[in-house]
């Protein structure tokens, strides 16, 4: 001890050595405003300029259509706000699914108490949009539908192509929360027909406080933060020249490394889950088994409560993260869980682990052996697994 | 977040397991919510709580509060055990935050189902007990008949 496995990347990552590198000199050296005459000036202009065209380049898309954001959050609230309000005299309806993330129902719900209405679509068991449902859910005033690229907790991947073309057949707009898949799978908007994107930095080895949004040239939008110049007049306020060049230099780095990263995590993620499931008994995967990201595993351990499972993977100093109540400050588990069928209960046992660069075999060897040990004992002391005992025994 | 207490509780469970034959069984709460409380009481017939044990489905702190709870009534007598409450509890864990409360809630009301379970059991009125309101199988009479 003390050595950590740090296995909720889905959370945040480490921000990279070499990003980190990248960063530096934009805060001691060439610290000027973007927007100034001077050269230290025009240094952070340029820097900003560059990582612009290197992510447009990661999505097949123009500079100009690449925003620079705080993060995720922040450009889910712009483009589903913003389209609202600058589509509002040709429709008043917005389609999105059930496992968005609260960045994009809470931002639905807002718009609902302002004289929006939205249709919230299923998923089925493993966490897929209902196509048909969507489809169906079209109207005239129909103006936005956005549906997360893949999903957070559960890592299922949307049919985003299919989803993409429908909108585009019915000439809605298209926005996806691409926080997760962003630098995890290739995306092409164009061929895609994606007409808004968000993405936050460091969701793949990047820093913190930094996100884009692209929007699609020709898409109405309004900006979303008033004042200066910046970002063509859309969002207002000094640049975050490191965290832009972090950005820039994260995205790279992920597009580089993505076909072998996915090989490597998708065995290991593999190999995690069919250990799982065969050696702990009373365990379901969620989420769907192959059309899933590939660092992401979530199991529901029945008759364990998550947050319990949490502290005791903590004290072994394995890091993952839980869909229980308790660890949402709420009493319901999670609305993903829930959406796709799972009893409270079980919802309250979930474990999401997720892989990341630095992730080896032996790590999850070791993390196996306790998840085996903890929701062992676990058990040993849930009323729930006693009565399910006795019952089985009565048979 | 958790004091030093809680996590000792949490990671060291006192009064872990069942009683068979138990003079009483309290189950409250429920899955929903993601906290069952099961507490087994093993009464003397002086009415003194000689032993005691629990079970718990749930989070840190309600491991905790259950562990604690049997520790504040393990020799005590029937009325002093109805003294214990979720203050009383949460006291003896040195606090517990905020959104917890509830779990020490759910322990007083353990204890409290498990003395009527008894009371029911012994055609006897505990004074100062009332039905305890939250037992998970309240109107599932068929299903507890199992255990």
């Amino acid at each position: 001890m003390e050595r950590i496995i740090y296995l909720d990347n889905a959370a945040t990552t480490k921000t990279s050595p070499t990003v980190l590198e990248a960063m530096l000199p934009y805060f001691s050296e060439y610290y000027g405003n973007a927007s100034s005459i001077y050269s230290i000036g025009a240094k952070s202009k340029e820097a900003i300029t560059h990582s612009r065209e290197t992510i447009a380049a990661t999505l097949g898309a123009k500079p100009e259509e690449i925003y620079f954001t705080a993060g995720g959050s922040e450009s889910d609230n712009w483009a589903i706000k913003a389209t609202a309000e600058a589509y509002r005299a040709k429709g008043n309806h917005i389609i999105t699914t059930k496992i968005e993330h609260h960045a994009v129902l809470h931002t639905c719900e807002y718009l609902e108490k302002n004289g929006f209405e939205v249709s919230y679509i299923d998923v089925d068991e493993s966490g897929v949009v209902k196509l048909d449902q969507l489809e169906k859910a079209i109207r005239p005033e129909t103006i936005l539908i956005t549906v997360m690229f893949a999903n957070n907790e559960i890592g299922t991947i949307q049919p985003i192509r299919e989803i993409g073309e429908i909108a585009h057949r019915h000439g809605i707009l298209f926005h996806t929360d691409a926080v997760q898949a962003y630098g995890q799978l290739p995306i092409n908007v164009d061929e895609l027909h994606i007409d808004m994107l968000s993405s936050s930095g460091h969701k793949l080895c990047g820093p913190k406080g930094i996100g884009f949004l692209y929007i699609r040239k020709g898409v109405k939008i309004r900006s979303f933060v008033h004042g200066g110049a910046q970002e063509r007049k859309r969002r207002a306020g000094t640049e975050n020249v490191p965290g832009i060049v972090g950005y820039g230099k994260a995205a790279e780095e992920a597009m580089q490394t993505m076909q072998e990263r996915t090989a490597r995590e998708t065995e290991l993620r593999d190999y995690l889950i069919d250990r799982v499931l065969k050696e702990v008994p009373y365990t379901r995967l969620n989420g769907h088994r192959t059309k899933r990201l590939p660092n992401n595993a979530n199991f529901s351990f029945q008759f364990v409560e998550g947050e319990s499972l949490l502290i005791m993977l903590d004290m072994a100093g394995i890091c993952g993260s839980s869909g229980s109540a308790c660890t949402s400050g709420s009493l319901d588990p999670s609305h993903v869980l829930l959406a796709i069928g799972l009893p409270h209960e079980i919802a309250h046992g979930s474990l999401r682990l997720t892989l990341g660069a630095e992730t080896t075999k032996e790590d999850l060897d070791f993390v196996i052996e306790k998840i085996k040990e903890i929701v062992e004992h676990l058990r040993s002391m849930s009323p729930l697994y006693e009565d399910f005992v006795k019952k089985s025994q009565k048979r | 977040m958790y004091s030093e207490k809680v996590m000792d509780h949490f990671q060291n469970p006192r009064n872990v397991g069942e009683i068979e034959n138990a003079s009483g069984v309290g189950t409250v709460g429920n899955a929903k919510c993601g906290d069952i409380m099961r507490m087994y009481l093993d009464i003397d017939d002086n009415g003194i709580i000689r032993d005691v044990k629990f079970k718990t489905f749930g989070c840190g702190a309600a491991v905790a509060t259950s562990s604690m709870a049997t520790e504040l009534v393990k020799g005590k007598s029937i009325q002093e055990a109805l003294q214990v409450t979720n203050k009383a509890v949460m006291e003896a864990l040195d606090g517990l935050p905020p959104v917890k409360v509830h779990c020490s809630l759910l322990a007083e009301e353990a204890i409290h189902a498990a003395l009527w379970d008894y009371a029911q059991k012994n055609s006897i009125k505990i004074e100062g007990l009332s039905k305890p309101k939250s037992d998970i199988h309240e109107g599932e009479e068929d299903e507890s008949e199992e255990y």
